[in-house]
């Protein structure tokens, strides 16, 4: 009895699997083509706006963005940041990469808050969402990696598919915890006045939930920026690119540069956004 | 007379927990609450509670933690689901509405103040007062206009536009009862809606409460676990213990009867003095001599002497006092010739009567000057009966304040 030796493989689930996505990809990839449009059409729209748009305004937005929510020294810190990426060379590349994270991070808001909402209401629906979010947040990318772009073929709506693989959880984490932190004697009181479900959420849930939603949001979008290198692998561009280019020439100083940028545009994105919530 | 009831509770049970229906059995066997949670792990809150409560009284629910009061109080709006049993307001069983008529009942005709006051952190004081009025879909002029009135009515109109967080503890209850107020409810439920506030604070509120209910007479369902706050504002109160309805009555009827030793012991402490009345405690069992018969006092001394008492009550035809005589005075004024033999001639100087409204402490000087008991009397003179020291103390007695009690009518006596 050879069984528990372990000397041959007993269950063939890589060729399952294989077999499983071949399938998907002989049979529906027009369909998952289908789906990247909206994916597409928002992501073309948003570069356009960063890229035809001259960089003195671009700053300037972002400055008074800052201003408004984060202050004085974050200000000061966005301008010289924007400053210095364009002087590095790496403007064209920021503002695809902001394309790109603002379009996951829109995406993730639109599918993450109400699942989110879903499972704060709902232990059941907690229940079995909590293992998919795990199972997003620490499948290494280069896994779905190669099975997303067999179906969305190569380009920068892949790299954007896998970044919302990684980056949605927190949105939804964070908006089930801001749900589920309203105090209960609240919803009591609501239900006593004689609120629906529904008002009970919108009027009281949701606005109490909102700076748990915020800060949802501003942690899937660093999630996003850490995306962008992986994202660069499948075709995306933007400030992965000087990376990845980097990585394959043994250029130390170009990926150097590329992740400096990287890191210094997500520090910005990260004091402007924690404003948001307060 | 015949009150008319509000709210019906029949046969009502409530258990928490993941097999009510055994519960529920296991209770019809006769077990315990203890007893039940070991062998079905679930928590009977209320069971087989069935009492009534009037249109336009104050009627407080009091018990120990855990005895079941919240729960009792969250049926009444089915914020907590009954197990078995029916609640009737105005007739209409609320136990088998459908959800929209269940949110129509709430925003119409009930409303809720909290203990932890439970006002929304991100609205401004106004419109935690409209809460009531906006999930009832009243437009935005009506409701703060509506609930700019019920500020008025609690004193904190200046505050209309502040947070709840800039109001002190007992300000923010205020607006709780505000919000309470501003929907113009037939019924109030207060769940221990003072007991998070300092005892000055709560006395006012208190006295607050009284004001508002005269001057519109909304039914209020008050739980407290205070006995000095439930003998002062409520008309009525129901006594729970481990889930059950042990007692419901005028604070003086529970004070006089309590119905066992659960709801005596809930009363120890409580100063007597300041519940019952003259008239409560006062008894009939002295000798009285009927004026028509002034004519004749000899026969007031033989009863006198029969009754082996030594002071009378005289009355007239319809029963107005009219003075006391003893024996002594009664013999004297028989032995001196030059006074003739009427009643009125034996009358006691110094006599002093007490209202039947007045409270024991009014009439403890009273009781401990006078050799005599107290005669009294209702609101036209008429004799209702009197209190002896030895009655008065007897009254005290059983409600075992003794120490402190049992003294003080002894140093009246001596000053
Ligand atoms: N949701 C619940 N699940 C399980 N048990 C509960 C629940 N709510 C109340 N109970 C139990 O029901 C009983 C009555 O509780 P309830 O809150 O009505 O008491 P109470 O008289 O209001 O006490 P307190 O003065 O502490 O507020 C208690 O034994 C409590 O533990
Ligand atoms: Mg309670």
């Amino acid at each position: 009895m050879n069984f528990f030796n372990f000397e041959e493989q007993l269950i063939p689930l890589d060729e399952w699997i294989q077999a499983f996505v071949d399938w998907l990809v002989l049979n529906y990839r027009g369909f998952f083509q289908m789906l990247k449009s909206p994916i597409e059409f928002s992501l073309e729209w948003l570069e356009w706006f960063f890229t035809t748009l001259p960089p003195l305004v671009i700053i300037l937005l972002f400055a008074v963005a800052a201003w408004r929510y984060a202050g004085k020294r974050v200000t000061l810190f966005t301008v010289l940041t924007f400053l210095l990426v364009g002087a590095l060379g790496l403007w064209d590349e920021t503002m695809t990469t902001l394309a790109m994270v603002v379009s996951s991070v829109f995406f993730c808001a639109l599918a993450g808050i109400p699942l989110g909402i879903m499972a704060g209401r709902s232990d059941r629906f907690e229940m079995y969402l909590r293992p998919c979010l795990d199972a997003m947040q620490t499948t290494p990318a280069f896994v779905y990696l190669v099975p997303v772009v067999m179906l969305f073929s190569i380009g920068t709506v892949s790299g954007i598919l896998a970044t919302i693989v990684f980056s949605l959880p927190p949105i939804i984490r964070l908006t089930s915890l801001g749900i589920r932190q309203v105090h209960p004697e609240l919803i009591e009181a609501s239900l006593a006045f004689g609120a629906t479900s529904w008002q009970v959420l919108r009027r009281v849930q949701f606005p109490l939930a909102l700076p748990s939603i915020m800060a949802g949001l501003n942690q899937t979008l660093m999630m996003a920026l850490s995306m962008v290198v992986i994202a660069a692998l499948i075709g995306a561009g933007g400030l992965g690119n000087p990376v990845v280019q980097g990585l394959n020439t043994l250029e130390i100083g170009l990926a150097t540069v590329g992740g400096l940028a990287i890191v210094l545009l997500a520090m910005v994105l990260d004091r402007i956004t924690q404003g948001f919530g307060r | 007379m015949e009150k008319e009831v509000k709210i019906e509770v029949k046969n009502l049970f409530k258990i928490f927990g993941p097999q009510p229906k055994k519960a529920l059995a296991l209770l019809e066997q006769g077990l315990g609450k203890e007893e039940i949670f070991e062998k079905t792990d679930t928590t009977v809150g209320v069971q087989r509670a069935s009492f009534e409560i009037h249109t336009g009284e104050i009627f407080v629910i009091m018990g120990l933690s855990g005895s079941g009061k919240s729960t009792m109080v969250r049926m009444l709006n089915r914020l907590i689901e009954p197990t078995a049993g029916h609640v009737l307001i105005d007739g209409e069983d609320i136990t088998t509405m459908s959800n929209e008529q269940l949110v129509k009942l709430r925003r119409k005709k009930l409303s809720m103040v909290f203990q932890s006051f439970a006002l929304m952190p991100h609205m401004s004081v106004i419109q935690n007062a409209a809460f009531g009025l906006e999930m009832d879909g009243v437009d935005k002029e009506t409701r703060e206009k509506r609930a700019f009135q019920a500020l008025e009515q609690v004193g904190l109109e200046a505050w209309a536009e502040s947070m709840p967080d800039e109001l002190s503890g007992g300000m923010q209850q205020r607006v709780g009862l505000a919000r309470g107020l501003a929907v113009d409810p037939d019924i109030l439920l207060m769940d221990e809606a003072f007991s998070a506030l300092d005892p000055l604070i709560r006395t006012e509120m208190q006295d607050e409460l009284l004001k508002l209910q005269a001057k519109a007479k909304r039914t209020i369902v008050f739980i407290s676990h205070d006995l000095d706050e439930a003998m002062r504002i409520g008309d009525r109160i129901a006594i729970m213990e481990g889930g059950r309805v042990v007692q419901v009555g005028t604070p003086e009827e529970i004070l006089q009867n309590p119905a066992d030793d659960y709801v005596r012991a809930f009363f120890r402490g409580v100063d007597p003095t300041n519940i019952l009345s003259a008239g409560d405690i006062a008894t009939d069992t002295q000798v009285t001599i009927p004026i028509t018969d002034g004519r004749n006092p000899r026969a007031g001394l033989q009863r006198l002497i029969k009754n082996d008492r030594d002071y009378a009550y005289v009355l007239d035809s319809d029963h107005i006092f009219k003075g006391i005589v003893s024996t002594d005075s009664l013999r004297e004024m028989l032995d001196d010739e030059r006074v003739p033999s009427l009643i009125p001639n034996a009358y006691l100087g110094d006599v002093v009567a007490a209202h039947k409204d007045d409270s024991l402490q009014d009439i403890l000087p009273k009781v401990a000057n006078q050799p005599w008991p107290l005669p009294i009397l209702d609101d036209d003179g008429r004799y209702l009966g009197a209190v002896s020291k030895n009655l008065f103390l007897r009254t005290l007695h059983r409600n075992s304040a003794e120490d402190e009690l049992e003294s003080d009518p002894a140093n009246s006596e001596k000053g």
